[in-house]
């Protein structure tokens, strides 16, 4: 018997729902797209990068995992292997951005052609090679998702314990190209949104920033799916501990990489770069911010210092889907001041789009899931305590 | 379960009394059922961590945790106030025409302070509440106790025990099935 057998009711049903959930958002997106064009790409823009970070969260947290090899990964491995292999889906969906790409970014309009700044850049900032890009980001990302979602299977089926080794020898370079790819992708999906500006630490702060949302959903869905045996037996006090720990120390990188930005060009001052913080501090933005120093840093940090938090998974669910909600704040608050500079609207639209590519990218996910048993069963490291030893 | 086990160098000024044994599943076996019987004073000596030792010898909450907490907090307040005072009262200085009080600047040092208190609090805190360094510690007596470090594993039932009481505490250990069971002198 797999574990998967008495989840796999369970979670069709999620896929189901899910899918409802997106059909019925996609058929509100399809109605805002035939009003207002405009409107429906940028709230599209926002929706997409934050379920797309979901995706790519959880090939960042699966290659970590292989490289670093804790024990603590062994619990949500499936989940992030079904998330990563959710990418291609992703890719599909960038297709009605590549459409707007003359709506959304001021470089692709032909009035560019005058701005002698943009001008400099355009050898990167062209529709051709923005396409070619995008096209050799999804391959690698596949690629990746797929050598380790099947040999995760075949380790499955013959418990070979090379294919650690094997695994790992993937993943180690794969952590290097993921930031390098990712960096790049986030340069071009938002950062050229706002082509004059620049931060080189902006690819990390937003990867960070995604990673960690990605954790909070593996780690809030781990724990629904281990309220039942057989995964209920696995997890320990002690797992759910160490789990907290990561997602702690995401959210506070998340926090040192986003105020190392700012610090930064605040110090400065200059023109070309503070643009960026007086649109996204001034007229209701800056409500938006407070939140987030409140929400995304302050609250989370003083919950997870407390070992009596990370230990009870019913209190660290809170915790995750806290972090959950505030991350798509966070993602707004970067995307959407590019569009409105220093006055905050808020559109219906903003709220139908996260809807439609999340049911649509929950019922993806959840019809990943079901492929393969929700443990890594022939794993050795499975067994026995978390903080335990082992050498592989 | 009963088997015989050599009971060495019985002293006349007892520490305490000591099991040796082979893994750390039977030193925590061990460790639990004397918690069961009633010790409270006793310690458990292995050369790696065991997972739930420190539970089953009765560990419970650790104020190294409170202290460095309360650390960070003051050392946050400290460098906070320190970049304040220098900035504002000590040495007030136009910087591109920013208020004098920039407390934006100020975080990078609050943090980097935060954490050095913090960190000073965990070690002399850790060192002060378990009583290291010490030079002279009885179990050292025991010959056969150098393997502590090595591959063996200990669990000694002090004398300040309030249920110690010689002959039962080694009988007790005895049955524990342990290598062998010695006598702490002080």
């Amino acid at each position: 018997m797999t574990p998967t057998d008495s989840f796999t009711a369970q979670i069709g049903r999620w896929q189901r729902n899910s899918l409802l959930v997106g059909i019925a958002g996609v058929l509100l997106a399809v109605v805002a797209f035939l009003l207002d064009r405009e409107q429906f790409l940028r709230s599209y823009l926002f929706a997409y990068l934050y379920w797309t970070g979901m995706a790519l969260g959880c090939l960042a947290i699966l290659l970590m995992h292989h490289v670093v090899g804790g024990k603590w990964g062994m619990l949500i491995r499936r989940l992030c292997e079904a998330g990563a292999r959710t990418l291609p889906f992703m890719g599909l969906l960038l297709v009605p951005i590549l459409f707007g790409m003359g709506t959304l970014y001021v470089w692709a309009r032909p009035a560019a052609m005058h701005d002698a700044n943009i001008q400099s850049k355009a050898a990167y900032l062209n529709v051709p090679f923005f396409i070619a890009r995008a096209v050799i980001y999804f391959s690698i990302w596949f690629l990746y998702a797929y050598l380790l979602s099947k040999w995760s299977a075949a380790q499955d089926r013959n418990g070979d314990e090379r294919l650690i080794g094997k695994m790992r020898a993937l993943s180690a370079p794969g952590l290097v190209i993921f930031t390098l790819t990712t960096t790049f992708a986030f340069i071009d999906w938002i950062m050229s949104l706002e082509p004059h500006w620049f931060s080189t630490i902006y690819g990390a702060m937003f990867m960070i920033g995604e990673m960690l949302e990605s954790f909070a959903f593996v780690i809030a869905l781990m724990i629904i799916l281990s309220r039942k045996s057989p995964i209920k037996d696995y997890v320990t006090p002690q797992h759910i501990h160490d789990l907290g720990n990561m997602m702690f120390a995401f959210m506070v990188l998340w926090a040192y990489l986003s105020f190392s930005q700012f610090i930064i060009i605040w110090s400065g001052n200059l023109p070309e770069e503070i643009p960026w913080y007086v649109s996204r501090l001034r007229g209701g933005w800056g409500w938006v911010a407070i939140t987030l120093v409140i929400f995304h840093f302050a609250v989370p940090f003083a919950l997870l210092l407390m070992r009596s938090v990370k230990r009870r998974a019913d209190r660290l669910f809170r915790v995750c889907l806290l972090m959950i909600a505030i991350r798509l704040v966070d993602v707004y608050w970067i995307t959407e001041p590019a569009f409105y500079g220093q006055h905050i609207q808020i559109h219906w639209i903003d709220f139908v789009t996260p809807l439609a590519v999340g049911g649509l990218w929950l019922a993806v996910f959840f019809g990943q899931l079901k492929l393969q048993p929700l443990l890594p069963l022939k794993d050795p490291r499975l067994q026995g305590a978390p903080r335990e030893t082992v050498a592989f | 379960m009963f088997t015989e086990t050599k009971v060495s160098g019985q002293v006349e000024n007892l520490y305490g009394i000591m099991a040796e044994f082979n893994d750390p599943e039977s030193l925590l076996d061990a460790a639990n059922l004397a918690r069961l019987e009633g010790y409270r004073e006793m310690d458990a000596y292995a050369p790696m961590p065991v997972e739930g030792l420190a539970e089953a010898i009765g560990f419970r909450s650790n104020w190294v945790e409170r202290l460095v907490f309360v650390g960070g907090v003051c050392g946050a307040t400290g460098g906070f106030m320190l970049c304040w005072w220098i900035t504002v009262v000590a040495y007030p200085h136009n910087v591109a025409g920013r208020p004098l009080n920039s407390w934006p600047a100020y975080v990078p040092i609050t943090f980097e302070v935060m954490v050095l208190i913090a960190c000073i609090t965990a070690v002399v805190g850790m060192l002060l509440l378990n009583g290291l360094p010490q030079p002279y510690h009885p179990v050292f007596n025991v010959e056969r106790f150098a393997r502590a470090s090595r591959d063996r594993f200990f669990l000694c039932i002090e004398a300040s025990d309030p249920k110690f009481e010689p002959a039962a505490t080694r009988q007790f250990l005895a049955r524990l099935n342990p290598q062998e069971v010695m006598d702490v002198a002080l």
